[in-house]
Formats: structure tokens, sequence, C-alpha cells
């Protein structure tokens, strides 16, 4: 028993959830059967912790095909064409082994969306880094942008956005999400379960092996801290390595697969493997499984059966097909050079319970294993976990930074926050399939809905993905409001239509109460945002144990927007300014004096304030920004019309670093620079208050004319032109000088790393 | 009658798609062929996409040159018809020896996708022809391994016959002679590093990949 005892507990399951088997099973589990419920019932495979929690989410409307639960959300986009979209974590991988850890995150998310039938036509990655000029930092922000750009490249998915941010809260626990978009002909969607008893589960993709045992209990459920450098290197086995090639041929042969009707279900093997695919499908198709672990190719020699059920080897699916199709299954797996197996058998559920996995060696072999599919795919453990505000909370809330000293100079602080992120993003792919209408680095990426085998559609598509943690860790219910706000605004400035979103919860210790608090916050500022904004919330990933030596990182839901545009027939006006235009600054918030500098870029980033009380968010204002913006700017990339000029020439919404950063990356874009007065001191200049756009325009009477008549605040902020970049009182700098600065920024730091 | 132009498909291709869309929108007809194939004889003209044709596995084209369609697209060339291979279909017809260098890592050694000017530097090659020297042209590269290389003698060689397709305005990888693009002798197979079907279509940014696209397209017709 004793021996028994450390058994389960090495393999991170706890003595009550060991005692909650035993009853389920009606007997003592033998070792597989621990091993799998272990990795079922890990945190990341469960959401134990915050599933609770998660279904206060708003989920639906008309057009949501597909809600959280499946592989991936779907999406109703018009004309014969449904768009699926997913957002995951790879964060603790990435810790350890950058390249490979941030590789596999790719790789995972574009099988979850081919899963749904869905060719994957975009990935985004935001990214979250320690201070960038230290080296460890170097090596990590090194290793994740080559891991997504080799594998990202290679497979041919195109890169198309992102985020990146630096702080010291991800010195020790690196984030990297990664976001992706595919799309399908609406009646191809598929789901992700297995039926029709006789029916066949066949392995596709690569052989198994011993990378990734444990991947979501050992790494992804635990902290980081006090390891000795060997005890992280002990780790590093648990992180898969990914071939891109093996991927690429995967993917054409299963949507080949799904274009000839030749599988009934198809499921991705990610965390958990195996067993996952196996009881997840069963599960949803209310059936029960017999695998034959004897079946399952192998990488290496020896292995047990607990080990191929868990292995996390990558690039691998698990089709049903009906035993009349294996031939032509087989057939077109041999084309892609694509290895297939028959590993399972769907089986009737016994008349008393719910259907079996039946783990065997050998279809009439010794029966390793046999317990209730559900019980592994739904059963575990939900944690009502305790839930405490931070004692200091009040005191960081009442510590306004209004009082730190106004900078000597705006224009040397305004310097400190400007970085071109082109470094990252010129390493990825951001063009393939002809689709990319506006790339990395505007508000928000622009693509054609179009593929290889869709309808035709004049519609285009919209993406972002937004966070604001310096906002989340004083505030994680208005910071993540605001982070839905944000990013629903920032599809509106592409001129599209805000039709759903996903979101990455990267949080700390779920055993800190104050860490269950903050998500617990986050997800009800979520609900609130998206229920003020007629959002729902289509899929989403949990990511917790992110601290090291005790630390957790600030509060981190990543927000992934999706809109529509409805015709798509010129290019966006983008961030930008044509010399001569005017500056405009469209306002849909509270109207206050003096805007609160809280968890705004200048606060944190420069003086190292992280403390005070945030600015408001009016969910209405913002509603009617977001309209007015969006109508404005679908107009601008509709088809033109004969003798109108479009009110709006260029366009950027006002979020990190304030109107100072919104504006001067509108002249570093653009290579022109402005003249603006009226601003009276570097609250305005700074505050990230949100709901507010600055607009190019050559009409600026008719803008203002037509904002005050929906409701928003319109103020003429100056002109645009000149090559000095001047808020009157405040800054005046020099535009190449400040061109230089933005654009050296990142190849300063990180390009002598690679020789000239 | 439109030419006929086949798009040759590796495992780890990527561009077949692409490459296709943009020549039919320039009125050619655009067919998928499968490396198995070993007969091209029906086209044209031939197209060797960009991608990682079998997972650029040792390096960039060393293994696709094995594929059977390499020997087709040999005797293609041989019999004068127009092949043009773009990004990796150059580093594919370099490892197959029907054009002379190759490429290596990227000076800096990484990954660059990036609109960059190019100035055309031969106006009689399936892909120039007709095409002013001189004239420039803002087409997206994307390459890891697009830095053009080779000896001195075959470098001289080049310059003197009038084979240098395309050279950047801005070297951005390092290539020998700011070349980013090669013809054979006869001038019928060229391949080059920027993406022309990257930049056909004014919603994404630049339609000058139509002028060598139509340049290619009008040496197919003309093929006999």
């Amino acid at each position: 028993m004793s021996e028994e005892v450390v058994l389960h507990r090495a393999l991170g399951l706890t003595d009550s959830e060991r005692d909650e088997i035993e009853a389920l099973l009606g007997r003592e589990p033998n070792h597989l059967e621990l091993a799998l419920f272990a990795v079922m019932w890990s945190e990341h495979c469960s959401y134990k912790s915050s599933r609770i929690h998660l279904k206060r989410l708003p989920t639906e409307a008309p057009h949501v095909l597909v809600g959280p639960g499946e592989n991936a959300g779907v999406i109703d986009a018009g004309d014969g064409i449904a768009v699926a979209i997913r957002i995951e974590s790879h964060n603790h991988p990435s810790a350890i082994e950058p390249y490979q850890g941030a590789a596999t995150g790719v790789g995972g998310i574009l099988r979850d969306i081919f899963t749904m039938g869905a060719r994957p036509i975009a990935v985004m990655d935001p990214l979250f880094f320690g201070d960038p000029t230290e080296a460890k930092q170097q090596w990590l922000i090194e290793g994740v942008v080559a891991g997504i750009s080799g594998y990202g490249n290679s497979v041919g998915v195109p890169t198309i956005g992102g985020d990146l941010t630096f702080d010291p809260c991800y010195a020790q626990n690196p984030l990297v999400n990664v976001l992706c978009l595919g799309v399908l002909p609406t009646e191809r969607l598929v789901l992700g379960q297995a039926s029709g008893v006789g029916n066949l589960a066949v392995l596709l993709g690569s052989a198994t092996g011993r990378d990734g045992i444990g991947g979501v209990s050992v790494l992804a459920s635990a902290g980081f801290g006090g390891e000795s450098a060997e005890e992280e290197a002990a780790k590093r086995p648990s992180v898969q390595v990914g071939d891109p090639y093996e991927e690429k041929r995967l993917i054409e042969a299963c949507l080949e697969l799904l274009d000839l009707k030749l599988v009934v279900g198809i499921q991705d093997l990610g965390g958990a493997g195996l067993v996952c695919a196996t009881s997840e499908t069963a599960a949803r198709g209310g059936v029960g499984m017999d695998v034959d672990v004897s079946a399952v190719p192998r990488r290496e020699a020896g292995m047990e059966a607990y080990e191929v059920m868990t292995s996390e080897s990558q690039e691998r699916m698990l089709a049903i097909v009906t035993p009349e199709d294996l031939a032509r299954v087989q057939e077109v797996c041999a084309r892609w050079e694509v290895r297939s197996a028959v590993v399972g058998r769907v089986t009737e559920p016994p008349a008393d319970g719910p259907g079996r996995l039946r783990i065997m060696d050998g279809f009439d072999g010794e029966v390793l294993g046999d317990v209730p599919a559900v019980a592994l795919a739904d059963d575990a453990p939900l944690y009502q976990r305790p839930l405490e505000r931070p004692a200091d909370l009040d005191v960081r809330l009442a510590d306004d930074p209004g009082v730190m000293p106004a900078p000597a100079d705006c224009g040397d602080d305004l310097l400190q926050l400007l970085f071109d992120p082109s470094w990252v993003y010129r390493q990825y792919d951001h063009q393939l399939f002809l689709n990319t209408v506006e790339g990395p680095g505007g508000d928000a990426a622009v693509l054609k809905l179009a593929a290889p085998g869709l309808p035709d559609s004049k519609r285009g598509l919209a993406l972002s993905t937004d966070s604001n943690p310096a906002w989340c860790s004083l505030d994680p219910r208005l910071g993540t409001a605001a982070t839905v706000a944000e990013g629903a605004l920032a599809l509106a400035c592409a001129g599209a239509t805000p039709k759903a979103v996903v979101n990455c919860l990267n949080f700390g210790n779920p055993e800190h109460p104050e860490v269950m608090w903050q998500l617990s916050e986050a997800i009800d500022g979520m609900a609130e945002a998206c229920r003020g904004l007629g959002l729902p919330v289509i899929g989403g990933n949990v990511s917790l144990y992110n601290e090291s030596f005790g630390r957790d990182i600030d509060p981190t839901p990543v927000i992934g927007s999706l809109g529509l545009i409805e015709h798509l027939a010129r290019r966006p006006p983008g961030v930008t300014m044509p010399a001569g235009s005017t500056l405009v600054l469209l306002d849909g918030g509270v109207e206050v004096d003096g805007p609160s500098l809280a968890g705004s870029r200048w606060a944190v980033g420069v003086c190292g304030h992280r403390n005070g009380t945030l600015p408001p968010l009016d969910l209405e204002g913002h509603r009617r920004l977001i309209n007015f913006v969006g109508a404005l700017v679908a107009e601008a990339v509709a088809p033109a019309v004969p003798g109108v000029e479009d009110l709006v020439v260029g366009i950027h919404d006002v979020s990190a670093g304030g109107l100072a950063v919104a504006l001067a990356e509108l002249a570093v874009r653009s290579g022109v620079g402005f003249s603006v007065s009226g601003i009276t001191g570097h609250h305005q200049l700074f505050s990230e208050a949100p709901s507010r756009v600055v607009v190019a325009t050559n009409r600026p009477k008719f803008l203002t004319q037509r904002a005050e008549s929906a409701g928003v605040r319109a103020r003429i902020l100056g002109t645009a032109g000149g090559d000095r970049l001047v808020v009157e009182g405040l800054v005046d700098l020099d535009l190449a000088a400040t061109t230089a600065s933005w654009r050296n920024r990142l190849p300063q730091l990180l390009d002598e790393l690679a020789p000239a | 009658m439109a030419p006929r132009i086949g798009v040759v498909v590796f495992p780890g291709t990527n561009c077949e798609h692409d490459a296709r869309v943009a020549l039919e929108s320039l009125g050619a007809s655009a067919e998928l062929v499968w490396h198995g194939s070993s007969d091209l004889s029906e086209f044209d003209a031939v197209v060797l996409p960009g991608g990682f044709a079998h997972g650029d596995y040792l390096r960039p084209g060393a293994i696709a040159r094995f594929s059977p369609v390499i020997g087709a697209v040999e005797a293609f060339a041989a019999a004068g018809g127009p092949v043009v291979g773009i990004c990796n279909g150059f580093q594919v017809l370099c490892e197959a020896g029907l054009l002379p260098g190759a490429l290596q890592k990227n000076r800096g050694l990484r990954f660059l996708c990036q609109n960059v000017t190019l100035e055309v530097a031969n106006d009689t090659s399936v892909l120039t022809r007709g095409v002013a020297v001189g004239t420039r042209l803002v087409i997206p590269i994307n390459h890891f391994e697009g830095n053009y290389t080779c000896d001195a003698e075959t470098l001289q060689r080049l310059q003197e016959e009038d084979r240098i397709v395309v050279r950047y305005a801005e070297n951005p990888n390092g290539s020998v002679d700011s070349i980013a693009g090669v013809s054979n002798e006869a001038g019928n197979v060229v391949g080059l590093m920027p993406h022309p079907e990257r930049a056909t279509d004014v919603l994404l940014g630049s339609t000058d990949g139509i002028t060598l696209l139509e340049a290619f397209i009008a040496s197919a017709a003309t093929k006999v």
C-alpha cells in the first residue's frame, strides 16, 4: 500500500482523487489506470479549478455553430463558410525549452483546427517575457520566435500577428500563447466523436515515443521554482519535439479524408496523448472503445502500456472510420506518406453503464486496464477553491500615480515607450495563401475570407489578440473587461463587426486564494464586457501554475477577437496619416477632467509605479464608438463611391502608452510628423483611458458632425505633416530620430546574438 | 487557348495554390502536378513553387531533386520549355543542377518575410522578356536560405552572359552581387527567391509581380 500511495502522488494525483477513482471503479486501480486518470484529471486537461467559474461566460449567439468544450469554436461567416478559432498556451514547455516549446504549441493548435474539418489559415502569437535587456530573456525571446518561425513557416500556415509584452513578472515564467484560425465549407463541419459500434480507430501520423510523457501533469500543472539546473534539465524530456513536415502531410491527408467523407469522426492527439483522444471521442459518442496498445507504432522498444497511452509525441491524429472505408483511408495516407495503424474498435456500452475504455495487449489479448471512458473525460473532481481578495489591494488602489512628478520632458519618456515589433514578425511568413490584407503591426490583422476549396466570398476577417496584465493586476474584473473592449475596438478600426471572442487565461497558482480571486474576477469582467458588447465566448484555455519561486505572474487573460468585414474591396486605411490630413480624437469613454494614469505604460514602465485606481470603462459609450468607427471604416473598405471622398484616411486605437504612443506610432509608420495642441498635461498624454481612437481625415467638419450625432465625442487635435512630432508645450521630437529609436530598439538588443 | 502551366507539388510544398491562383488571375490555365509524375510534355510551362519540399530535410532541395518529376523538368527544359522556380523551387533547381550556384542561409541567420525592391537586370529570360532593364518592382521575399552564392568563375559567366535576371536594390540576405534570380544559358529556366505571386492583388499591397508573371505566361504562349 505504501508503495502505491507514493505512486499516485508521483503521478500528480491527490489522496482524495485516488480514493474517488477507486470508488468509480469499485476496486483498486492498477498502475496503468492510475496513470490514465493522472493525466486526464490533471488541471491542464480537466479544468478542475476553473470550470465552475467558466460557466458564467455567455456562449451563445445565432451565428455560433460550435461553442466552448469542443476542439475549437466555430461561427457561421455566411456565404456557406464557417470559421473555426482556438487559443492555447504553451507556457511551461517554452520556459524549459523555448524553441520546441513554442514550435509544438503551433503544431498542437493547428491539429485542433483541422480536427474540425477546417483548413488552418492563420496563427497569432501573444508573447510575454521579462526584461529584454537580460541575457536569459534574450535567449527565451530568440528561441520562442525561432520556434514559431521554424515550425509555422514550414508547416505552411501564416503567422499574421500577435503581441509582445515585457514585464519582470514573466522573467522565470514566460507566456507563449497561440491562436489559430481555420476556414471550412459549412457542410464539412465535423466533431471529435466516435460512433458506430464496430468502427475502427485509426492512428495517423508519427510513431509514438517517450517524449512528452506527463507533459500535462508534471509540467503544465505545477509551478516553477527552487529547482537546481539539473532538476530543470530533468523536466526537459517532458517537452515534446515537433516535426512540421510530418504535420504538413498530416494536415493535407486529413483534409483529403474529410473531403472524401471517409471519416466518421476525427480527433487530434495533444495533451495526454492517446488516452485523451480515445476517451474523449468515446465519451462524446456515448460508446466504448477497445484500444490495442500493441498495434501502436513505436519509436523505441520496451515502452510500457502507460507510456504508449500517455505519450505526447507530436503530429498524430485519431480517425474513426468504417471497416469498409479502411482501405481507401490507407490509400490516401500512403500517398501523403502518412503512417496509419488500426489501434482501436468502437464498442457497445454495457447495458448497465457507460462505454468502457479497455486497454488491451492485442484485441484478443490480455486486458491491461478497463475504465469508463466518461470517467476519464468528464468526471474529474471540480474544485471550488478558496477565493480571497488580496489584503494589500485597497492600499494599492489608493496609491495613485498622479502624485508622481510630471516628466521633465514628455518626449524622452515617450521614446522609452516606443518599439517596433517587426524584428519578431519579419521572421514569420505572414503572407501565405494570398489572404493577408493587413499583416502584423497594425490594430487588427485583416484577411480575405478565402482558401482552396471554399465558396467565393466578398467578406473579410479581422483578428486581434489583446491583453493588459498591468490593469488586471490592479483590477482583474475591469482589466479583463477593458481587454475585451480593446479587442472589439481594434476590429472596428479595420471596418469589421465583432462576432466572437476566445480567451486564454494565464494565471498563477490556483492553490493561492488571491489567484483564484483574480481568476474569478477576470471571468466576471469578461462576461460583463461580452454581454455589454453582444459577443459570445466560443472557446478558451486556462493555464494555471504560472509561478516561480512562490511568486505568481500578474493575471494575464489574453482575448482573441474575431470580426467580419461585410465587403472587403479596398485596403483598410490602417495605422497611417497622410500629410495635410486632420487628426481627430473620437472618444466614447467617460468624460473626466484629469484621467487616471493607473496601470499605464508610463506609470508602470517608465516610473515603476504599479498602483492606483484605473480609469473607468463605460460599455454603452464603448459600444457606440465601436458601431460608429466600424461603420466609418467599413465605408472605406467597401467599393469606392464615385465622387465621394472617404471620411477616414488613417486610424489608430489609443491603447498601450495612451494618446502619446498612438500619435507617435501614426507618425513613425507613415513617415509624417504632426502638430497637436490643447493637451493639458502628461495625464492626458499618457493615460490609457479606454474607448478612444485617433482618426486622420480630410473632412474634419463632416466627421465631427457625424460623430456627435452618433453619440461619440470628437475633438480636433491638430494636423499631420512636417518632420517633427509636436504636442504643444509637452513634446517636440525629430521624426527621423524618433523613427530610428523605434525601429532599432529590438534589433539593438537581440541582433548582436547572431553573427552579422 | 490559355497556355497550360503545370505547378509541381512535392510533399511539403506550400505555395502551390498561391501560384495557381495568381497565374489563373492573369489568364493562364494552371494545374497542380504531383511530384511522382514523370511527364510534363502536355504543359506549355512549368512552375516549381515555394515551400519546404520534403521538409527541407538535409538542406532545401536536396531530396526533392530525386523526385521522379525532376527528370521530367529536365526533359521539359532541354526541349526549350519555360520553367521558373520560385523560392524553394529555385533551391530545387540549383540542387538539380538546372541552375548554377546555391542558396545558403541568410546573412544574419534569420528568416526574412518582407517586401524588397527588385531591379530587373535582363530582358530576355522567360520571366523578364520585354521588361525594360532597370525596372523596379516591389515584391516580397520569404526565406531563410536565400543568400545566393557561386564561385568567382560562375559569377563572371553569369554577368558576361547576361544571366542575372533580377537583383535586390538593397541586399537583404547577403547574396553575391545582390542576385535575386538567375537563368540558365538558354534563358528558359529561371530561379528567383522573391515571390511574384504574392504581389498580384492590389488588396495585398503590390501588383508588381504581375509584370514578371505576365512575361512568363507570354513565354508559355509562344513555346514551340
